[in-house]
């Protein structure tokens, strides 16, 4: 296990003067990094990159929100718009609450985001007068109240019977009448709407639907989470009031709509015109995140396969949460700049060449030391290597030269990638993954090309009927129109040519009914021979005759455009390790990636047990063949101890042993009288000891025997 | 006809108009004012009235109260979320606010005592006082000793004052285990159909006949009164279906008096809106929209229960069927079915499959499936130590999930062997 970055976590900054701190997201970047003297410029790619990311999502979050955002915003104004209605049948039902069920998926920490969007929304659109509650703040009713109006009215608001409100006792009276029930919330309503009516009073918020009875929208953030009981007591206060008070409910659900029923009673549901509304899944929502973060090569940052396979399965092991997935792509790219000196090459081209002709000596040396770029000069002439790992100008041309190779390689990379998914994707039994994200996947490990799934996708488009394939390589076309690079332009020109002779195909005459004399031939044979052995060579023979059998015109050019195809890939599908100089821009240390973001605490804990040299740093500490050196912390050497019994621990036995590893720390002499002896200090240390043992949960008392207790781990974790 | 209040401390007129405010209610209504006297008499201390949900009870007091114009206040027991509040509501609506700001931070009993005596002994009751509590059965889950002195206010305060206690359940069930002052009890019984009729009939649609509204409570009552015997659920029912009803009138094809076609047009439209609408599947406000739309596309829609599927990470399924097979098999028998493939992780009561390192995010994934409802927790929340889980889903929701991950649950369930 390797711990440097540990130990860096747990460095302890010391909260210097007020004014050092605004300086110190840098200064933690530039503390311990890699090369300091370029720090400054990659902390601010870094950061450029970051923000950028961070706006993206942002950007894509709210696009794919809108449409559910749109049809809440629907919702509401449709709900207090029919409240005015005067007809008779408006009046005579009962006025239920509206309530609006958003089901989000399990993806908790995703909904944030959503809500927070949400509320500003409708801030912005409905109704000044939004509140959103979450169950941990309203354990009890009186909570949930005073959440409620707090947030709605803006002002304190007084629970009786709590002590942490004994200071606003100096509070004037009128502050203090603002009690915590909805009668209030009715009066305070009542005077803000009939402000806003006054003429020359008009408040400014836009909401043109109805401006005098703007909703009061309640959003229960998480409604799994919520006590049922306090639930059903707010509901049924609020539709006491509905008659006065335009109340509006938001649930979030993360489960399913079912819950409601769960949660409610009839006699508390019958008070809700509840309607669903149903969110974008996560792993769609996940796919045209990396659609637009990692499938493209706007980004110079990249992943390799390891880091996003990490990252992609803590996605769909763990959490679904896309919140989670960006993070750790923020972690990844923190990692890369603050690890990699070289990250000063991964930005934009025009920068990267600039950055090329800036870099020191010992960069260039880094350079000539990176295996793709040893790789690359073995290639070379004779002269040419050593010119290469002398002449420092020399070698800043050829990066230049490789800096444009790579971003070539992408921009052709990324659009290939995406005809062939559209290619494979519709094959049954999808031998190239549903997703192209999968694809993605396979590409960077190694050369698709290789890979047998990859034949026999081949294999099957050989056997695509022709409307089908037409269709699919007119995606392609669509792909490929709007790359600008030279190379997809020449695709994007031969695919149309390809397109167009297929459409000639159904103009062309109807060809010739073939001649199927050589196939019916050996089917008459087979019918006299019935042995198995001939009926296969006959078969293999049928096999045979049909392939020589002159192709028609439409298999001629389906394998025209397979081979074109095939060749696509070939040239543009090699993985980023083939390339030179791809560590600039690609991270890998995946191990890094899941230490941070999926920890371990079993096997942290059993680490510090085993050797606490790690944690501590202390040299005495340090052993040889993974033995406890005696000077341990007591509970490492109990901890040690305990590993070599059976399930059932004499505790005395256990002392006893402990005594004597002590008693050699503290250099006592073996021969002498005390030597092992238990006295009251070390009996002491070693109860301190067992029981921290038995709170980390590795022994537990046993009612077997009274002297003893039980282990509850075996072997290593 | 209704039948006449009489009682010799009102007017003949509001009594009269009392009445025609109560209908089928007029035996409870008589009752309650023989038992209230006249104005300035003085009234028995406390009366408990209960029946079921919308059966007229607080209609019945708001009634009374109102048109006889008595002195009186309302409180609604599950909107005073502490006794401060139910306080000052009868303060206020006795004596004003005055009277309401004198009650200091957290009052106790007798701070209200106090301060009513004190209002009181300024302007004395010329007529008894009503104190109207709505829901009381929450009163229960008060403070011991408000019920037994609310019932006995009357003497606390010194004051012609009466409680009125309104609740759904019977009053054995109310009585403290330290005894109390037996209040009157008085039932308000459900309505029956034929009352339910004369009720429901009277809110009829301004454009149509009083009779042929009155056919259309009696189809509704046909389907509805097995299942719903609530007042404001038919009212809301009959609302909401009322249009469908009308639609062969509007488009000519029936007159109003062909009471059978009619029938023939709404009853499946009756039967369906009993599946959906009365169980809140789908809301009222897609019904009427529903009805609007062709009969083909109703199908579309789907009701609340129908979305039962839900979405998990993969570790978390099996985290929930480990959970179950925990919950339901005897820990005895642990041995038999995962000798080979699984370790039993008996901190948690979980069974994790070996492959997987127990990592923070598995521990983390168990609490938020805790706040998913799926998982509770059954060991106090003080036990830190040995947390103790046990599942909460039911067995075709784990069925449902074992199948997305291949895992054939059946096999593994002690109950099926």
């Amino acid at each position: 296990m390797n711990t440097t970055t540990s130990v860096n976590g747990c460095f302890v900054f010391k909260p210097s003067a007020k004014k050092k701190k605004t300086l110190s997201l840098e200064d933690h970047f530039s503390h311990g990094c890699e090369s300091a003297e370029s720090s400054e410029k990659r902390f601010k790619l870094c950061q450029d990159l970051w923000d950028k990311i961070k706006s993206d999502t942002e950007v894509l979050q709210d696009d794919l929100n809108r449409k559910i955002l749109d049809s809440l915003l629907d919702f509401t104004r449709k709900c207090s718009s029919t409240r005015q209605l005067s007809d008779w049948a408006s009046q005579m039902r009962a006025s239920e609450i509206p309530t609006a069920a958003l089901v989000l998926g399990v993806n908790v920490p995703d909904h944030d985001m959503t809500f927070q969007s949400l509320s500003e929304l409708l801030q912005q659109s409905v109704t000044p007068h939004v509140a959103s509650v979450q169950a941990k703040e309203c354990g009890a009713l009186k909570h949930l109240m005073k959440r409620v109006l707090e947030r709605l009215m803006g002002t304190d608001v007084t629970v009786d019977d709590e002590e942490e409100e004994e200071a606003e006792q100096t509070s004037t009276p009128l502050h203090k009448s603002v009690h915590c029930s909805l009668s209030t919330l009715c009066d305070w309503y009542k005077t803000k709407t009939k402000k806003s009516n006054t003429p020359g009073k008009k408040r400014s918020s836009p909401s043109r639907d109805d401006p005098q009875q703007p909703p009061v929208v309640i959003i229960f953030k998480d409604l799994e989470a919520f006590n049922p009981k306090v639930l059903q007591d707010f509901i049924l206060i609020c539709s006491r009031y509905i008659e006065r008070l335009p109340l509006m409910f938001i649930f979030g659900i993360a489960t399913s709509p079912s819950t409601i029923q769960h949660m409610l009673p009839h006699s508390v549901s019958s008070l809700l015109c509840i309607e669903l509304f149903q969110s974008l899944s996560c792993t769609q929502h996940l796919a045209t995140v990396i659609d637009q973060l990692i499938l493209t090569h706007h980004f110079p940052f990249k992943l390799n396969a390891k880091v996003l396979q990490v990252l992609m399965s803590i996605f769909l092991y763990h959490d679904f949460s896309v919140r989670n997935f960006i993070k750790g792509l923020q972690l990844a790219l923190l990692e890369h700049f603050h690890s990699q000196p070289l990250s000063v090459l991964c930005c934009k081209k025009k920068d990267a060449l600039l950055n090329v002709m800036q870099l020191s000596h010992s960069d260039l040396e880094r350079i000539r030391n990176l295996p793709s770029f040893k790789r690359y000069v073995e290639k070379q002439e004779p002269q040419e290597q050593v010119n290469l790992s002398k002449d420092d100008t020399h070698l800043k041309e050829v990066c230049q030269k490789l800096i444009k190779g790579l971003h070539k390689y992408h921009k052709n990379y990324y659009p290939v990638l995406r005809c062939l998914h559209t290619l494979t994707s519709s094959l049954p039994r999808y031998p190239l993954g549903k997703q192209v994200r999968e694809l993605h996947l396979i590409c960077l490990e190694k050369n698709v090309w290789e890979n047998e799934d990859y034949q026999t996708a081949m294999k099957l488009l050989r056997m695509l009927a022709k409307d089908e394939l037409v269709a699919l390589l007119q995606r392609c076309v669509e792909i490929l129109q709007p790359v600008k690079s030279k190379k997809m332009k020449n695709a994007f020109l031969q695919l149309t040519d390809l397109l167009t002779k297929f459409k000639q195909l159904d103009i062309a005459a109807e060809p010739p009914p073939c001649v199927e004399e050589p196939i019916i031939s050996p089917v008459r044979n087979l019918q006299k021979k019935t042995d198995l052995f001939q009926l296969q060579k006959t078969l293999l023979e049928m096999n045979e005759s049909r392939r020589a059998k002159k192709l028609s015109p439409f298999e001629v050019l389906r394998n025209e455009a397979l081979e074109f195809l095939d060749n696509l890939v070939k040239s543009h599908l090699s993985p980023p390790e083939s390339h030179t100089l791809n560590e600039v821009c690609y991270y890998t240390s995946s191990a890094t990636v899941r230490r941070h973001l999926n920890a371990t605490p079993r096997t942290s804990i059993q680490a510090a047990l085993n050797s606490p040299y790690y944690y501590l740093q202390n040299d005495r500490l340090k052993t040889v063949d993974g033995s406890v050196s005696n000077s341990a912390p007591d509970i490492c050497i109990a901890y040690k101890l305990h590993l070599e019994c059976g399930r059932l621990i004499n505790l005395y036995d256990w002392l006893e042993a402990y005594a004597t590893v002590v008693s050699a720390a503290e250099g006592n002499n073996p021969d002498s009288d005390n030597y092992g002896k238990v006295e009251e200090v070390k009996h002491a240390r070693f109860i301190r000891a067992v029981s921290e043992l038995e709170f980390l949960g590795f022994i537990k008392s046993t009612k077997q025997k009274t002297d003893h207790v039980a282990r509850l781990t075996w072997g290593g974790c | 006809m209704t039948k006449m209040l009489q009682h010799s401390g009102y007017e003949e007129e509001r009594l009269q108009r009392v009445a025609e405010l109560l209908p089928c209610r007029e035996v409870q209504a008589g009752m309650l004012l023989s038992l209230m006297g006249q104005p300035q008499q003085c009234s028995y201390p406390s009366i408990f009235i209960y029946g079921h949900r919308a059966s007229g009870k607080s209609h019945v007091m708001q009634v009374l109260l109102k048109e006889l114009e008595l002195p009186h206040a309302t409180v609604s027991c599950v909107e005073c979320v502490s006794v401060a509040l139910l306080f000052e509501q009868v303060l206020l609506s006795f004596f004003g606010c005055d009277a309401a700001s004198l009650l200091p931070r957290s009052p106790s009993l007798s701070d209200f005592v106090r301060i009513y005596r004190q209002h009181c002994s300024q302007t004395p009751a010329k007529q008894t006082r009503y104190i109207v509590m709505e829901k009381a059965e929450l009163l229960r889950d008060t403070d011991a000793n408000l019920l037994p002195a609310l019932l006995r206010l009357q003497e606390l305060v010194d004051d012609n004052v009466t409680i009125i206690l309104l609740s759904e359940i019977v009053w054995d069930k109310f009585r403290p285990n330290t005894g109390c002052f037996e209040p009157l009890l008085l039932h308000f019984p459900d309505y029956s159909k034929g009352e339910l009729q004369q009720i429901l009939s009277q809110d009829k649609h301004p454009s149509y006949s009083a009779e042929f509204y009155s056919s259309y409570i009696n189809i509704l009552l046909g389907v509805f009164y097995s299942v719903c015997r609530d007042l404001r659920e038919l009212r809301h029912l009959a609302a909401l279906n009322f249009s469908k009803f009308c639609e062969p009138l509007a488009e000519g094809k029936v007159k109003e008096t062909d009471t059978h076609k009619l029938w023939r047009n709404i009853e499946p439209h009756l039967k369906k809106a009993m599946q959906t609408v009365y169980l809140r599947e789908v809301s009222s406000l897609q019904w009427e929209q529903l009805q609007q739309m062709e009969e083909r596309e109703c199908g579309a829609l789907r009701g609340l229960s129908a979305h039962t599927h839900v979405e998990l990470p993969y570790y978390s399924k099996f985290l929930l069927i480990a959970a179950y097979l925990a919950s339901y098999n005897p820990a005895r028998t642990d041995k038999r079915f995962f000798l080979k493939t699984c370790f039993s992780y008996k901190i948690n009561k979980f069974v994790v499959d070996s492959r997987v390192a127990p990592t923070a995010s598995i521990f983390s994934q168990i609490s938020s499936l805790v706040t998913l409802q799926l998982l509770t927790k059954v060991s106090h929340d003080d036990q830190l130590d040995a947390p103790k889980y046990k599942c909460a889903v039911s067995m075709d929701f784990i069925c449902a999930i074992s199948r997305t991950v291949n895992f054939e649950i059946i096999k593994y369930l002690y109950d099926f062997l």
